[in-house]
C-alpha cells in the first residue's frame, strides 16, 4: 500500500511540473544571451544604420563600435551554445513534437479570436494553445535564421555558400536586422502576456 | 569600479578623484571608458546584474575577443578565394573613409617615398615606386568589408604580396607582417603570416585601373579582400617580418585582431 502512495505522488508531483529544470535553464541564459546581442547589436547598427535612425545610446550596449562588436562576439558564444542545447534537447525529449505540433491554420484562427475576446482558457499551462504553438516554433526558426545571417555576415569569405544562401552580404545585413525586429515584437508580447498571467512567469522560473 | 571605490579616502571629493583619475588614461581609453560605463549601467537595470565593474567586464571580452582571434584564425582556409565580380559591379563612386577629413589625408611625394622592409628578411633594401612598378601585378574586383557594417566592391591591381615576400627572402614562418603607415597619428596594422601568403592579399598600387588615388591610399595600400577595412592598411611606409605581436591602430582600441570575413 505505501509503495503504492508514493508512485502515486510522485506521478501527482510529475504532473505538475510544467516546465523542467532544463527549460528554465536554457530560456533564462538564452534571455540574458538574447538582450546582450541585441543591446549590443543596436550600437553595431548605428555605426552604419540601415535605414533612417539611430538606437539611442541609452538603450546600447558597449559604448562605441569597438565595445559593442566584443560584447556581441562574446555573447554570441553564449547563445550559440544555449541554443544548440536547447535543440538538441528539445527534440531528444520530444518536447517539441509534444508541444509544438501539429500546428493547424483553423486552430490558430480560433485561437487568435478566443484571445482576443478574451475567452482564451490558462488553467492548464502544460498545454499550449494553437496561437502560443505558432509563436514559439516560429521564434525557434527565427533564432536559426538570425543565428545563421550573424554567421554569413561574419565570416562572407570563409562561409561565402552561405552568404550567397542569404542573397549576399548586403541582404544578409537586412535579413538580420529583420530577425532582430521580429525577436523584440515576440519580445514585447511574450513579457506582456507573461505578466498577464503571472502563474506562467512563476512556471518559468520554479517550475510549476 | 570597484578596484577605484576601494581606493576612495574620506572627506576626498570623489567626483574629483575619479576626474583626476581619468585624465590619467589616454583620450580614446578614457572615452571609451566612460562611454561604456553610462551603457553598462543601462545593462544593469534591465537584467538586474552587476555587470558596472566595467574593468573586469573588460578584462573578460579581451579575452574572449582573443580566444575569437584563435576560433578565426582556425577556421581560415588559406584556398578560399573571396568572391570576385565583374566590373559592372564596383561602387561609384567607392567611399573614402578613415578616421579623419579626406584634406587631413597623408599627401604623398611619389618621388620621395620609400617602402621600408625590416625584420626578418634576407634583403632590408629600400623599396622606391619605381622598382615595385615593375613587380608583375594582377588586378582583382573584390567586396571591401568595413568593420562598421557597410561594404562596396572595388577593383585593385598590383602585386601579390605572397610574391614579393618571396622576393625578399622573407622568413614565412614568422608569425606576422606588421604594416606601418603615413596617417597622422601613425596608423599600423598587424597581419598574420597566413592571411599575408593569400593569393589575394596584394601591395596594391592602382584603383580602377588607375594610379591609386590619394583618398585610397597613394602611394601604396596592403588589399586584403579576407579582412575587414581596418585591416587593409592605407599610405602603407614599411613593413616589419616579426614574430612578436605589435599592437595596430584600431586592434590596441579594441577592435578584434583577427578580423578575417
Amino acid at each position: 500500500m505505501s509503495s503504492l502512495a508514493v508512485s502515486d505522488k510522485s506521478i501527482n508531483a510529475a504532473a505538475k511540473v510544467i516546465q523542467p529544470a532544463w527549460v528554465r535553464i536554457v530560456h533564462w541564459i538564452n534571455a540574458v544571451a538574447m538582450i546582450l546581442m541585441i543591446m549590443s547589436g543596436w550600437q553595431i547598427y548605428n555605426a552604419s544604420p540601415l535605414f533612417d535612425f539611430r538606437f539611442s545610446a541609452n538603450i546600447t550596449l558597449g559604448g562605441w563600435l569597438g565595445g559593442a562588436l566584443l560584447w556581441h562576439f562574446a555573447a554570441m558564444w553564449l547563445l550559440m551554445v544555449n541554443g544548440l542545447v536547447y535543440l538538441a534537447l528539445g527534440f531528444a525529449t520530444g518536447r517539441f513534437a509534444s508541444k509544438l505540433l501539429p500546428i493547424s491554420p483553423a486552430g490558430v484562427i480560433a485561437d487568435a479570436k478566443a484571445a482576443l475576446m478574451g475567452k482564451l482558457s490558462h488553467d492548464d499551462l502544460t498545454r499550449y494553445n494553437y496561437v502560443q504553438k505558432l509563436l514559439y516554433a516560429g521564434i525557434i526558426v527565427v533564432g536559426v535564421v538570425i543565428v545563421l545571417s550573424g554567421l554569413s555576415i561574419w565570416k562572407p569569405v570563409q562561409l561565402q555558400y552561405l552568404t550567397a544562401l542569404f542573397g549576399g552580404y548586403d541582404v544578409a545585413r537586412y535579413v538580420h536586422f529583420i530577425c532582430m525586429a521580429s525577436i523584440v515584437a515576440f519580445l514585447v508580447i511574450h513579457v506582456a502576456l507573461a505578466l498577464l498571467v503571472p502563474k506562467s512567469l512563476r512556471a518559468m522560473i520554479i517550475g510549476r | 569600479m570597484g578596484r577605484l571605490r576601494s581606493l576612495l579616502i574620506p572627506g576626498v571629493d570623489k567626483r574629483l578623484l575619479v576626474r583626476d583619475a581619468g585624465k590619467l588614461m589616454p583620450d580614446l581609453t578614457r572615452r571609451h571608458f566612460v562611454a561604456g560605463g553610462a551603457s553598462l549601467g543601462a545593462l544593469a537595470l534591465l537584467t538586474g546584474c552587476d555587470v558596472s565593474d566595467s574593468f573586469s567586464a573588460e578584462e573578460m571580452l579581451k579575452k574572449v575577443s582573443k580566444f575569437n582571434d584563435g576560433v578565426q584564425a582556425a577556421i581560415f582556409n588559406p584556398h578560399a578565394l573571396a568572391p570576385t565580380f565583374p566590373e559592372s559591379a564596383i561602387t561609384k563612386p567607392f567611399p573614402f573613409n578613415a578616421y579623419y577629413e579626406l584634406d587631413d589625408a597623408p599627401e604623398i611625394n611619389g618621388k620621395e617615398w620609400k617602402f621600408e622592409v625590416r625584420g626578418l628578411v634576407d634583403n632590408k633594401k629600400a623599396w622606391t615606386l619605381e622598382e615595385l612598378y615593375k613587380l608583375p601585378q594582377v588586378k582583382q574586383i573584390t567586396r571591401h568589408i568595413c568593420v562598421e557594417g557597410w561594404s562596396a566592391i572595388g577593383s585593385w591591381t598590383g602585386t601579390p604580396l605572397r610574391d614579393f615576400l618571396k622576393l625578399i627572402g622573407a622568413d614565412t614562418r614568422a608569425k606576422y607582417c606588421w604594416f606601418q603607415c603615413a596617417d597622422t597619428d601613425g596608423y599600423n596594422s598587424p597581419l598574420d603570416m597566413e592571411t599575408a601568403l593569400h593569393p589575394q592579399t596584394q601591395m596594391t598600387f592602382k584603383f580602377a585601373d588607375e594610379v591609386l588615388p590619394r583618398a585610397y591610399g597613394f602611394p601604396m595600400k596592403i588589399r586584403v579582400p579576407t579582412k575587414l577595412g581596418f585591416k587593409n592598411p592605407k599610405y602603407v611606409i614599411s613593413m616589419e617580418v616579426t614574430n612578436d605581436y605589435k599592437g595596430g591602430y584600431w586592434e590596441d582600441q579594441g577592435y578584434n585582431s583577427f578580423s578575417g570575413s
